[in-house]
């Protein structure tokens, strides 16, 4: 019996459909710690490899027999290693190809729904680390909103609906992964959309992304109303779009709202936060559909592997947004914080066009949990 | 420059073979001796690390130049487990506040200079165990000698080795760095 790979696409399947499997997490036990593949019927096993070079006779007892087992490690190697041993004793077992490496960059397409005449609107699941990319798409064009930065993805995808990218957006200047929107904007000469409140300080050209400016998609089929949100950053910018979604980036999640502090200024933004959360949105129809940036815990997955809830029943049900006192709110965003996400100054500063590091120190950079939300 | 016994060239080397080489060395080093893993495989800090944690090994520590990451670790060596023979022993509070007085006392640290590197009491002299004898004829015999390893094993060996040799005012730090929450300093 030889060990097989399994890819990321597999397992995301796996945890959407909620099928039981059973991981042999091989990294060392901080590493499992910090970040690991999360799933509703998931049991884990965590033991270093290092443990396992004499042999894995001792722990062959604790694998199931009736159950798939991946043996995940960070890059795969190691894997591959524990995997031989327990292959060579008989054991039918599986190896996550590419590694967290592999499960942290793998993006997952989903359709959210048609828009109002023609279109519709995808999702892109980064399912191990939290991130959530939108393609509008109409009549023969596209946009993207929040795109990471395995840019090909995307491209690649518009090809397959045979659509042109021509806008790109960012919601604000993100901490916790690395956009690839200025990326995607040069390869299919498009026009990269930042907030310029979050812009200050970038290196490159952009177009200003402000209330009362739509950008039309597709022979002004579809309007996306920029809609300025700030809190999470200053320039935090949410986007209605066909009057039906709100992609409302790291301000308002399914299950927890955003956090003020990434960019160092959580006491002097909180109370934008708290405007944008409980003023603006507060404004808008309870009918709209919210589409965020990221999620925080796997449960915030729907049945279709969708990330998504409409904002009346966010409105009633999000804790982050019914707090009454303005006191406890402030308490609970500054003084409740998460620890911040691995490396967001570099990434912050990769994103502004100060840092130009090489793919590998990117994705160390983005290596771990995503953290922007609290709850 | 560390002083090590041993070097491991594991760069390029992908996971997991940066840790199995290390121990494979391991294995066959003498224990107390110190090795060098050369390594640019990010994950290797971490790994080595909890490996040497794991199987009671000391991590001494890591430097990074030019995307080459230096690891130090020593292999444990048994006799640390013995008791403490020399008669004169002070603990790590009175150290540090004989050290706070000012006195003039030396500090002698015993463990390999890749320990002592990474983490020593400030003014501490560094000799390690092995170059105790060629060095005794350095030393002032009237000094207040406070001897000091990790454990207190290695130290007692120490203090015992100068007892002999006629140093008369040689105090035995119990149980030493392994502990010590005074100040300290590096030179890496």
């Amino acid at each position: 019996m030889t060990v097989q790979p399994m890819t990321a696409s597999t397992i995301a399947k796996k945890v959407v459909n909620q099928d039981p499997f059973f991981i042999l997490d091989v990294r060392n036990e901080d590493a499992f710690a910090d970040w690991k593949i999360e799933g509703k019927n998931i049991q884990y096993l965590n033991i270093p490899y290092f443990d396992l070079l004499d042999g894995v006779e001792e722990i062959l007892e604790q694998l199931p027999t009736d159950q798939d087992i991946v043996v995940v490690c960070a890059k795969e190697g190691s894997s591959i290693m524990v995997g031989e041993m327990i292959a060579e004793e008989g054991r039918a077992v599986h190896y996550l190809r590419g590694g967290m490496k592999a499960w942290s960059e793998h993006l997952e397409p989903v359709k959210i729904g048609d828009l109002k005449d023609v279109g519709e609107l995808y999702q892109f699941v980064r399912i191990g680390k939290g991130c959530l990319s939108y393609m509008i798409v109409s009549n023969g064009e596209a946009a993207i909103v929040d795109a990471t930065r395995m840019t090909d993805v995307f491209i690649d995808f518009a090809k397959t609906l045979d659509v042109k990218i021509t806008h790109i957006l960012d919601t604000h200047l993100h901490a916790d992964h690395i956009s690839g929107g200025r990326k995607i904007a040069e390869a299919v000469n498009g026009t990269y959309w930042l907030p310029p409140k979050d812009a200050s300080e970038v290196t490159f050209a952009y177009e200003s992304l402000e209330e009362g400016r739509t950008i039309t998609i597709g022979d002004t089929t579809i309007a996306i109303q920029p809609l300025y949100s700030p809190g999470h950053t200053i320039g935090s910018t949410s986007f209605i779009v066909d009057d039906t979604y709100l992609l409302s980036g790291d301000i308002l999640f399914i299950d927890s709202i955003g956090r003020p502090d990434l960019a160092g200024l959580a006491e002097d933004w909180v109370g934008d936060l708290r405007e944008s959360l409980y003023k603006r949105y507060k404004e808008l129809s309870g009918e709209l559909i919210v589409l965020p940036a990221h999620f925080m815990i796997i449960e915030e997955l729907n049945s279709d592997g969708s990330v998504s809830g409409k904002l009346g029943t966010l409105f009633a049900e999000n804790h982050g947004l019914n707090i009454e006192s303005e006191v406890e709110f402030r308490e609970m965003v500054t003084g409740n914080l998460p620890p911040q996400p691995n490396a967001y100054q570099q990434i912050r500063e990769t994103n502004m066009g100060k840092l130009t590091p090489d793919e590998e120190t990117q994705r160390e950079m983005e290596i771990g949990p995503n953290r922007c939300a609290i709850r | 420059m560390i002083k090590t016994d041993f070097i491991l060239d594991a760069k390029g080397m992908a996971c997991p073979m940066p840790i199995v080489k290390t121990r494979k060395i391991m294995k066959e080093m003498e224990p107390g001796k110190v090795l060098e893993v050369q390594a640019t495989d990010k994950g290797s800090t971490a790994d080595l690390k909890a490996w040497a944690e794991g199987s009671g090994h000391y991590y001494l520590g890591t430097t990074e130049e030019a995307g080459v990451l230096t690891h130090y670790v020593r292999k444990s060596s048994e006799d640390e487990q013995v008791e403490k023979k020399h008669p004169h022993i002070v603990s790590n509070e009175q150290l540090k506040a004989i050290l706070e007085e000012n006195r003039e006392v030396l500090v002698l640290d015993v463990r390999e200079s890749a320990e002592y590197a990474f983490n020593h009491i400030p003014g501490a002299k560094s000799l390690p165990l092995g170059n105790l004898e060629s060095e005794l004829g350095n030393l002032d015999k009237e000094t207040e000698i406070y001897v000091v390893c990790r454990t207190g094993s290695r130290s007692d060996v120490a203090s015992r080795k100068l007892a002999e040799a006629g140093f008369i005012k040689v105090k035995n730090v119990i149980p030493g760095m392994s502990e010590w929450n005074g100040p300290t300093e590096k030179v890496v």
